[in-house]
Formats: structure tokens, sequence, C-alpha cells
């Protein structure tokens, strides 16, 4: 998928051509060079890891708050980020910025900035919160935090020129276009970071899944516990929201459909699980997106819905029930 | 720490703290939990059992008094190490999607598995013996969701044998089983204290079978203090009608269990021996009739032989052939005239 996803696009490319250029000794022509190892390679890339952070966030998410239907965001780092973006793009942005460049260079630059900081100050706040309440009260305070910014981004909008929306309605539809080599190097290890931060909690997170007495009974410091995870699923969520947009519904599918796959709630199987399903399950949907043949590149956001939906329908149904999770 | 683990309260008071001030349960609760002892904790509803399990597990804190694990204060162990001496079963169900019986029992090695809880050739052989222990090994490999309550309630007490804590505190274990499970659970964990000598606390309303197998009974009255002795012993003294006696019940010392206030004052002459006679006397006190050894002030008499019952009344006689049709006549008579 990986490299089918390089290879296809508005321009195609021969598998062999693709492989010669990735390993290096290509005789391709530069322009093609250039596509594939500066626009293709890390966008696909950029996919993968999204997906994956995603996958794991996701998974985290749902094992912390006991709850199926918990994704990255029920902190509220997407609407915190989308609160950044806005005031970039909707409040700041008519003094100086223009849509062309928000689109390129520093403008895209400073979007990310103002997305990952955005989901940053709504992260502090919650796990702030968070320490003094039990964690279903975490859960909607989270979902509170995410109305009320919800509500400040309308504002914002509501007092914006049309043009300004456009380019807001764009970036909340995702894209993993925007991630250039040398954004990446800030991307992949925080990524990486984040999962491997994760992973260091699988023990405990098995435990979580007895809910918290019997946790603590074991010798588990739920609190602890919580609050890392809760920081390390967090960072994920942000950091692709950051870099990509609110990307919807990966992080939720992944982890369900790991579930269905292996049959488990066993995390040393679940989170490598939820990391490679989200991965593919990204990879697939940014190839779809960009329209393989096709000159139009669909929003992100409709087609991970419009692939990862039926998956998880099919997979309830053939399986006749759900299954009690926790 | 082998065989002397055991947990000490001084003066304790259990109860819950929030930011409006304290809730106290229960006060002044001197306790202590040995190796090799099976103790059951009886007391009505909202005596505070839970609560004193809960806080005898370290999972929280005393209001006041001093508890000892081992002869360490509670709060002062790490929670790996309370989690290798205090293993507990709880009310709250086991959360347990999407998990083999297998895996949960296996949960209980957590205060000793590295940090990602992989299990070594050690931790499967006493996940195995715990399984093997509650007579669980059929289910090993079934889904937890799919288990019934009883099976489920073994499980359970497997995960917390794996834990391998010589001191094993159990909260209603036995509420949701039929009675042949009941007596089942209670013979398996009295077994367990003595041959593994564990400390053994269980919670339990059912005072009939606390009575047959604790070895020693703790007993929470209404105003929160804890009355502690051998089960025969808090019989004898009345200590246990006192705590449970209310006004429509009564604690019976002679049989061991409580009856409900007779209805009505009538008696029967009742003769005859054997198994006839003991069950023949339960339906009529279970019919508000009490047993006269006088004649004259008795309604009617009855005769217990092996196959047939004799009823006198006002000097005639009847035959019932079984015990079901005695009843029904006797339920069919007015008895107020």
């Amino acid at each position: 998928m990986f490299l089918l996803s390089i290879c296809l696009g508005s321009v195609n490319f021969s598998l062999s051509e693709v492989l010669q250029t990735l390993l290096g000794h290509g005789d391709a022509n530069a322009v093609h060079r250039q596509i594939i190892l500066d626009f293709r390679l890390p966008q696909v890339l950029t996919a993968l890891l999204s997906g994956a952070a995603l996958g794991t966030a996701g998974l985290l998410m749902q094992t912390v708050f006991r709850n199926p239907l918990a994704d990255p965001f029920v902190l509220g780092v997407n609407s915190g980020a989308s609160l950044g973006v806005a005031i970039v793009l909707l409040a700041i942005g008519p003094i100086g910025l223009s849509l062309t460049d928000g689109l390129a260079g520093s403008g895209q630059m400073l979007l990310i900035f103002a997305s990952s900081g955005g989901a940053a100050v709504t992260l502090f706040i919650v796990l702030l919160l968070s320490r003094r309440v039990d964690i279903m009260s975490v859960l909607i305070i989270g979902l509170m935090i995410s109305y009320t910014i919800g509500a400040l981004v309308s504002i914002l909008m509501f007092f914006s020129m049309a043009e300004r929306l456009q380019s807001f309605i764009n970036w909340s539809f995702g894209d993993y276009g925007n991630v250039s080599w040398s954004q990446m190097r800030y991307f992949a290890p925080a990524i990486l970071g984040g999962i491997v931060l994760s992973s260091l909690f699988m023990k405990p997170l098995d435990a979580l899944l007895l809910g918290d007495r019997y946790a603590e009974s074991v010798g588990t410091r739920t609190k602890q516990v919580r609050f890392f995870v809760l920081l390390g699923a967090s960072l994920l969520a942000g950091t692709v929201t950051g870099f990509c947009g609110p990307i919807g519904f990966l992080g939720i599918a992944a982890p369900h459909l790991s579930r269905y796959l292996f049959q488990t709630n066993n995390h040393q199987v679940l989170i490598p699980a939820s990391i490679l399903v989200g991965a593919l399950l990204s990879v697939s949907a940014d190839f779809v997106a960009r329209g393989p043949g096709l000159d139009v590149v669909l929003p992100l956001n409709a087609i991970t819905a419009l692939i990862g939906a039926p998956v998880i329908i099919a997979a309830l149904v053939k399986q006749g029930k759900m299954k009690r999770l926790f | 720490m082998g065989a002397q683990v055991k947990i000490t309260a001084k003066q304790l008071s259990i109860g819950y703290q929030h930011s409006a001030g304290e809730t106290i349960v229960a006060s002044g609760l001197d306790c202590s939990l040995r190796g090799g002892e099976f103790v059951c904790l009886l007391g009505p509803n909202g005596a505070g059992k839970s609560t004193l399990i809960r806080t005898l597990a370290g999972m929280q804190k005393p209001l006041a008094g001093e508890l000892r694990l081992s002869g360490k204060v509670m709060r002062d162990i790490a929670p790996r190490e309370r989690a290798r001496a205090v293993s507990v079963v709880l009310t709250e169900a086991m959360p347990s999607g999407m998990m083999d019986a297998y895996s949960l029992v296996s949960l209980g090695r957590h205060p000793y598995s590295g940090w990602f809880g992989g299990l070594t050739g050690q931790d499967r052989e006493r996940i195995d013996w715990s399984i093997d222990a509650v007579g669980a090994r059929p289910l090993a490999n079934r889904q937890v969701s799919e288990l019934s309550d009883g099976e489920r309630q073994k499980i359970s007490i497997a995960r917390a044998l794996a834990q391998e804590a010589k001191l094993m505190l159990l909260d209603e274990p036995t509420a949701f089983l039929d009675l042949p499970r009941r007596v089942e659970l209670m013979s398996i964990l009295r077994n367990l204290a003595h041959q593994e000598n564990l400390a053994l606390l269980l919670s339990t309303h059912d005072l009939d079978l606390a009575l047959r197998f604790a070895d020693r009974l703790w007993l929470m009255t209404p105003e929160g203090n804890l009355l502690e002795g051998a089960p025969e012993a808090l019989a004898l003294n009345g200590q246990f009608a006192e705590v449970f006696a209310t006004e429509n019940l009564d604690w019976d010392a002679n049989s061991g269990s409580f009856l409900a206030h007779p209805v009505a004052c009538l008696k029967v002459r009742l003769e005859g021996e054997g198994i006839e006679r003991v069950w023949t006397q339960r339906a009529l006190e279970r019919l508000g009739f009490g047993i006269s050894e006088d004649d004259g002030k008795a309604a009617f008499s009855l005769k217990v032989h092996k196959d047939v019952w004799e009823v006198e009344r006002f000097g005639l006689i009847q035959n019932f052939e079984n015990i079901e049709s005695l009843i029904e006549w006797i339920r069919s008579v007015d008895w107020r005239e």
C-alpha cells in the first residue's frame, strides 16, 4: 500500500521507477525524482505516521476512559488546535497574512505553530483539571472545553470574510501533504516518541481494564499511569492535528478493527495492531483522497470515514453483536 | 514475610473523606488477621463491611487509628509490595470484555512481572495452580464474558490467588451464587486458608454458612462496633442475636437460624420421629404453628408415622399419605374459628 501510494497520484510512476529512486540509483528524470522524493514520499510517510499515532492514541483513550466511543480527541486537543488556526487565519490573518502565504512556506509553519499551540494549551488545562476529579469527569470536562472552544471558533467564523473561511475549512478537511522534509524532522520524532511512551504502559493499561480498584490492588499507580497515558495520547493526537489538521475517524476505527481482528483486549497485542491498522487505513485514505488518475484532491476527512465506517459496520454485522469491551 | 504476615488494626476509624468533612462509618475498631485463619465478617447492610475491607486492603485511608501490615504502617508500603501481601475480591463486577479466563487470572501476576508484564515459567506455574485450586480448569480458555456468575467468581478468586499474597480479603463473594455453589466456594476458601496458611477475611450475609465454616467471626454492629470470637461463642453469649435481631425477626439459638415471629399462636401436638418429623415440624412452623406438648391447648394433634400423617381434630381422625396433602389441608382450614 505504501509503495502503491507513492506510485499513483496525479502523475503515475511504475513500481520499478519508484523503487530505484527510493534506493538512490535512479536514472529517472529530475522532475519525477523531485515528485517522488519531495512530495510523494513525505506525504505517504506522514500518512503512515499519522495513522499509527491516531490508532495508538485512540486505543489509549478508549482504555483509560473505558469507553468504546472515546477517540484521540476526547480531551479537546483538536478543538484547541482549531482555535489556534482560526485565530491565525480568521483573526490575525487579515492583518498581514494572505491566503496564498497560508499554504506555503512560513505561513504553513505559522499554522503548525498555531494549531500545536492551541492543542497544547487545551491539553494543559484539561490535564491540570483532571488531577482534581475522577476519570468520568475528565471525559465530560474535555467535552465541555471542546464545546466552549467550538463556540469561540464559530464566533470568529461569523465575523470572517468568505475567502478566509474557505482556507479555514480547507484546514479542517485534513491534509497529509503539508509536511515537508524539514518539518518531518520534528514531526517524525514527536510521533515515534509518543508511540514509545505509550508502549511503556502496556502492562498498567491491561490492569486498568479491571477498573481502578482492582488495578490498584495489583500495585498499579492508577493516577500516575493515567496522567502519562493521557499525555502520550494527547501528544500524538496534538502533533498530528498540528501538522495535518484534525484527522477524524482513524483514531476510533483502528482500535475497534484491531480488537475485531485479534479478538483480545491485551495491550501487548492491541498497541502494535492499532499502529499497523491505523497506518494502513491512513495510507489507504490518503491514496484515495488524492484520486489517482484524477486532477482533484478530495477532503481527507471525508475519505477516512467513507473507507473506515463501512469496514467497522461490516465487522460488527458479521460478528452479530458488539462484544462487551470494558 | 511468610507465616508471620498479619494485619493489625488499633482504634481504627473507617469512613470517607470529602470536601465537607468526614463521614465516619465505624470507629474504635480493634482487630487482627493471622495466617491460617478463615474469618467471616458479618453485619447488617450499611454497617461498613465493604469499607472495612477496603481499608484493611490499603485501598482507602483510615480516618484515624493505626493499621499495620506485618508491623509496617499500611500507608508507608509501596503499592507493588502491598500487592504482593494483600489480594482482594471485590463486589464490583470485574470488567471482562474480550478476555479469556486465563488472561484475567494472569493479571494477578502484575506485582511480580517486569515492565512489560511478560510471564515467566514460575508465573505460569502459579497461574495454573490458582486455576486448579478453585477447580476452574475447564474454564481457563473460555471468554470471561461467557461465564456464569459462579464461574466468574471462581476466576476472580483464582486471580487473587495468583497474586500469591498471604492475606486475601473478599467482599461478599457468594452474593450471586446459588446455595450449592456457595457451600462449594466456602469450603474451597476454608481449605485454602488452612492448607496455604492464608489469612482470609470474607464478608457475607450468609449467617448460616458463616457459622458452619468460619474459624472466627467478626460481627459489625449497626452502631459501628466490632465483636469478635468463635462462631459458637458468639451464638452462646447472645451477641449474635443482639446484632441481628429485629422487631420481626428472632435469632433461634437452638437451630442456629433466624425465624420470623409467628403470626398465629396456635399450637400443634406433634408425635413421631425421624427425618419426617423434622420436616413436618418445619412445615408447621412455616405455616405459623407452635409445637405443644400439652393436649389441651393444641388446635389438633399430629402423629407422624413412616408413610402416613395422622391428624386428630375434634375427635375425628384423618390420614394423609404425603406431607404435600397435609400442608394443603392445613392451609385450607380457617384456623381463626
